[in-house]
């Protein structure tokens, strides 16, 4: 799903997806970088939240740095008559940061729903993998947890001026 | 880390306000001041504790096209194959899992012909057959880390 994005909308994109200046009226400042007036961009951040083009503002924790050492990329071959009833399900579970239905691979890759489960240790992370499976029950036909071992790149996705580098935006990572 | 701080992990990971003094309104919710609020949340992100701060986009609802892809990469190959994967611009993230498929990637290029092509030449370069996995449907997506 697009959502059409003018100039100054661009501008703002630009201005803050490094993140926000830590002064008392970050969004004056903001605006002042780009030549706007402070309500407008406002107004125009309000828009956007709105629309999901923001998901949220806010502090993104560095997980490693909290503990959160052991993720897992838990995976699930759901009845796909249920998966639209499930995920929304799983995926409002606490302990799950992503949650994605994907298609299948058979035979060896029959799993079609996909979340995400940080831990401060594999134990936690296989704990919140059973309260998942409590969850999904019998519309489950198997599962596996997917470690991640070493972080080979992260460059995140930026939202750049050039055209060959129009739709990189940090979002949010799977890890 | 000290109260404080945990209160800015905790409730401010959304609902920064959008107003002309956020930090002063979030300083009234948490019961402390402007200056505070934004001093804790420089040193957390001086500390590495908060990666950043700031409003986070989704991407994909602003163009492009994105994709999640796995090889199945024999051990004796792994670091070449996954130096392939890396040199690619298209790759935004590259991660080793545990599992027979042990490198799993995303890819975000311009336009879904371009993610068909760099899956073909990542294919064509390293001889190996690519599960490409893109999302069909998203479900949540939101970091919750309480501490």
């Amino acid at each position: 799903m697009k959502t059409p994005l003018d100039n100054i909308d661009r501008q703002i994109v630009l201005a803050t997806q490094g993140g926000l200046p830590l002064v008392a009226q970050p969004y004056h400042t903001i605006a002042a970088q780009i030549g706007r007036d402070p309500e407008e961009v406002m107004a125009r951040l309000r828009r956007l939240l709105a629309q999901g083009v923001i998901r949220r503002i806010g502090v993104v924790p560095n997980h490693y740095a909290l503990g959160f050492t052991a993720n897992g990329m838990t995976v699930w071959d759901v009845d796909d008559a249920r998966i639209a009833e499930i995920g929304p399900r799983v995926g409002a579970l606490e302990s799950v940061s992503h949650c994605y239905h994907r298609p299948r691979h058979p035979p060896h890759w029959p799993y079609n729903l996909f979340a995400m489960v940080h831990g401060r240790s594999r134990e936690e992370v296989e704990n919140k993998t059973a309260q998942i499976a409590r969850l999904i029950g019998n519309a489950s036909h198997g599962h596996q947890i997917l470690y991640s071992t070493r972080i080979l790149k992260k460059t995140g996705l930026r939202f750049g001026a050039s055209p060959e580098n129009t739709q990189r935006v940090e979002s949010s990572t799977q890890s | 880390m000290d109260p404080l701080d945990r209160q800015i992990i905790n409730t401010l990971q959304g609902d920064f306000p959008v107003c002309a003094r956020p930090f002063a309104a979030v300083a009234e919710r948490l019961d402390t001041t402007e200056e505070m609020v934004i001093a804790h949340i420089a040193a957390l992100l001086q500390a590495g504790v908060l990666s950043r701060f700031g409003p986070m986009y989704d991407a994909e609802r602003m163009g492009g096209a994105f994709t999640l892809a796995a090889l199945s990469v024999p051990e004796d190959e792994f670091d070449h194959v996954a130096a392939i994967v890396n040199g690619l611009p298209q790759v935004a993230h590259n991660y080793r899992r545990e599992h027979p498929l042990n490198l799993w990637f995303v890819l975000a290029a311009e336009t879904p012909d371009a993610i068909e092509r760099t899956l073909a030449d990542i294919e064509r370069r390293t001889g190996l057959p690519i599960y490409n996995l893109p999302k069909l449907d998203e479900f949540y997506i939101g970091l919750r880390f309480e501490i």
